[in-house]
């Protein structure tokens, strides 16, 4: 099963990368030809870019998930009722945080500019301003995502050992220290866990850039996986080849990452 | 040319998940007219097409139209319906080239649509043969609040002079000029190809859209100029790359924009807004060059056999029945939009009277649309093009460059 839906579509797109193909007549082979167009498609850069703005500022949703666990783990009455409400978001399809967001940021009547305006600034069209509209997409993807990390620390916290707290303590240890040297450690699965799936959540953002762009103001929102989609099957896409091209690309980018995880996970079977 | 455009995900899947059984005497139909009227109209035609051919049995394949643009593909090759709709120009031409569309020269012979459909002949023709029989057709133009320029004192504009004067006095009472919503890019796509078919006329628009001229040449630039004069104006509103043509609706319907370049499928939506008949109106978009003779956009809405399809020989009867003049008239009346058929009745409404009286006397040609003209690459790349110069004029140079570059690579 493995073998067919996974390694063989890798080598399938990596032959598919070298024709000139439209998905329904002659192939035509091109060699490296598509991959030369590639470097030299302006589209190509602006994807990329945006791919490691996604991957750096998705991060934040660890930090942010840790310091409203850290929030959260107290007990107080009603504490599970304000836990599900903070879990909230990740429970909801990507498609409704996408559009909510967009109507946060509509020019005319969304929350944020009518907030904007009452404060005396002019107007911000977050998603039809090429400078900001994937910081605005990805504020809108860190939403749920600081959800999920949260949700990590949160079981993460339940297992902290006290006693080891009740030691610090006594050390005088307190606050940030406390927090840096005694519970993060213990928090290492946590965190792990988070980055990983935080990267993976940064690599699937096709969604809300489809529901609140589609790519757009001018394609200035593209992500690889989203342009690789876009050249591919969308309505004025039929050039299977250089779909397949962005996709060799992406999937030797993800390359260094699984093998940085592989890596690891080899490294602490051997230490355990 | 697609005019409901929403989101697109995941929809290509659709495709693969109809089933299609055939037995003889059956025809099965995919089709993407899923909005109200389209559908309406749809269910009625198959209804009287088995109402009249008690032994042929209708199956119909309903699409949305995102999807239908991505399924069409898969369901041509894998498992073809025996007709399927799609639009005339070039955007037939990857499926007519691939072999996947059948020519029915037979067809326009024996139901003599030559004679009464001779109007689309020219855009349902490629190497000479025919490969669909369509069946309606809308104008593009000037849709406009009456009554506001009514108030204003402000008359139809015939010329770009009087049209930059109507926007100026507009623009002093505190109305946007012309609303657009270019999120999903098309509708920057209209404004051009009526920039471009008054400044240039018909013949350099068509030589653009298949390649021949290049983006950097002096006449796109004339175009452009054109543009950039309503862009440094202040005629469109502000914001428009946020929002979709039917949210770009609003301020038209709240008098706070006046003009909307548009498909007469804007109509019905203003009309459910409340705007009244005294209220909207049509005119043609005014003449730049007056050595230009008129060329209008009228977008011919198709219905093709597929190369692969089981039942051919019904299928022909269900076109040649879709090429009547009876029938052509009951479908649009439905759609609320032109028969093709020279024999048909037009629905009595003004935006239909005044599109037939435009186009009638149309002497300069009709072009599809950008993305029906251009190839689908082009067309892409063209209009994302001109999202991007209304919003950045001052990028000019670069746009076209970039424009030059993907024609070199797409009509190779």
């Amino acid at each position: 099963m493995f073998l067919v839906y996974v390694i063989a579509p890798i080598f399938q797109s990596i032959s598919i990368s070298l024709y000139d193909w439209d998905g329904l007549g002659e192939k035509r082979y091109v060699g490296l030809g598509n991959y030369i167009e590639l470097i030299d498609d302006e589209a190509f850069y602006t994807s990329l870019k945006n791919n490691l703005i996604w991957l750096v500022l998705y991060l934040l949703a660890i930090p942010a998930g840790l310091a409203v666990a850290l929030f959260l783990n107290q007990t107080v009455r009603g504490i599970r009722i304000y836990k599900s409400l903070f879990f909230f978001p990740f429970v909801i399809s990507q498609v409704v945080v996408g559009l909510m967001f967009a109507w946060f940021y509509d020019p005319s009547d969304g929350l944020m500019n009518i907030a904007l305006m009452a404060m005396g600034f002019d107007a911000i069209p977050v998603l039809a301003d090429e400078t900001y509209v994937t910081y605005g997409i990805i504020a809108a993807g860190l939403w749920p995502q600081t959800a999920y990390c949260m949700i990590l620390y949160l079981t993460g916290l339940n297992a902290v050992d006290k006693e080891q707290i009740e030691a610090a303590r006594l050390d005088n240890a307190r606050g940030f220290k406390m927090l840096w040297y005694v519970i993060l450690p213990q928090l290492r699965p946590a965190t792990f866990i988070a980055l990983v799936v935080t990267v993976i959540g940064a690599l699937r953002s096709f969604d809300l850039i489809s529901i609140m762009t589609d790519g757009g103001p001018w394609g200035s929102s593209r992500v690889l996986a989203f342009y690789m989609y876009e050249q591919a099957f969308s309505e004025y896409g039929f050039r299977m080849g250089y779909g397949a091209a962005i996709a060799v690309v992406l999937f030797l980018i993800m390359m260094v990452y699984i093998i940085a995880f592989l890596r690891k996970m080899y490294r602490d079977e051997r230490r355990g | 040319m697609s005019f409901n455009l929403k989101q697109k995900f995941g929809m290509f899947i659709a495709g693969a998940l109809v089933s299609v059984g055939t037995f003889a005497g059956e025809i099965v139909i995919n089709t993407d007219t899923s909005d109200p009227a389209p559908k309406a109209a749809f269910e009625d035609l198959i209804k009287d097409f088995e109402a009249e051919h008690p032994d042929i049995k209708v199956k119909w394949n309903l699409f949305d139209h995102e999807g239908y643009k991505t399924s069409i593909r898969n369901f041509l090759t894998a498992d073809a319906p025996d007709l399927a709709n799609w639009y005339a120009g070039n955007r037939m031409l990857p499926y007519v080239e691939a072999g996947l569309f059948e020519p029915v020269d037979d067809v326009w012979e024996s139901a003599g649509l030559n004679d009464s459909l001779a109007s689309a002949a020219g855009s349902m023709t490629i190497d000479g043969k025919k490969w669909g029989v369509p069946y309606t057709y809308y104008q593009w133009g000037v849709y406009y609040r009456k009554d506001i320029f009514e108030r204003l004192g402000v008359g139809v504009p015939k010329t770009w002079a009087d049209f930059i004067a109507a926007g100026e006095t507009l623009l002093a009472n505190d109305i946007k000029p012309i609303t657009i919503g270019t999120k999903f890019l098309w509708t920057a796509g209209g404004v051009f190809d009526y920039l471009n078919l008054r400044t240039n006329g018909y013949d350099f628009h068509m030589a653009l859209t298949q390649g021949q001229v290049p983006w950097t040449d002096d006449r796109v630039r004339k175009t452009m100029a054109n543009w950039k004069e309503l862009l440094d104006k202040g005629f469109f509103i502000d914001n428009h790359a946020a929002y979709s043509w039917q949210e770009a609706l609003a301020p038209m319907v709240q008098g706070e924009a006046a003009m909307y370049v548009m498909g007469n499928f804007a109509v019905a939506p203003l009309r459910e807004a409340g705007l009244t008949d005294d209220q909207l109106d049509f005119f043609q978009f005014p003449i730049i060059d007056g050595t230009v003779r008129l060329a209008e956009e009228a977008p011919t809405d198709t219905i093709h056999i597929p190369a692969n399809a089981k039942n051919k020989e019904d299928a022909k009867k269900f076109l040649a029945y879709l090429g009547r003049a009876d029938v052509q008239t009951k479908i649009n009346k439905t759609l609320g939009q032109l028969p093709i058929n020279k024999n048909s009745e037009v629905n009595d409404d003004k935006f239909l009277h005044a599109g037939l009286a435009m186009l009638s006397s149309t002497s300069g040609g009709i072009a599809q649309f950008f993305d029906r003209d251009a190839p689908a690459e082009m067309a892409k790349a063209g209009m994302e093009g001109f999202q991007e110069f209304m919003v950045k004029p001052e990028r000019l140079d670069r746009i076209l460059e970039r424009l030059e570059k993907t024609r070199a690579r797409v009509y190779q």
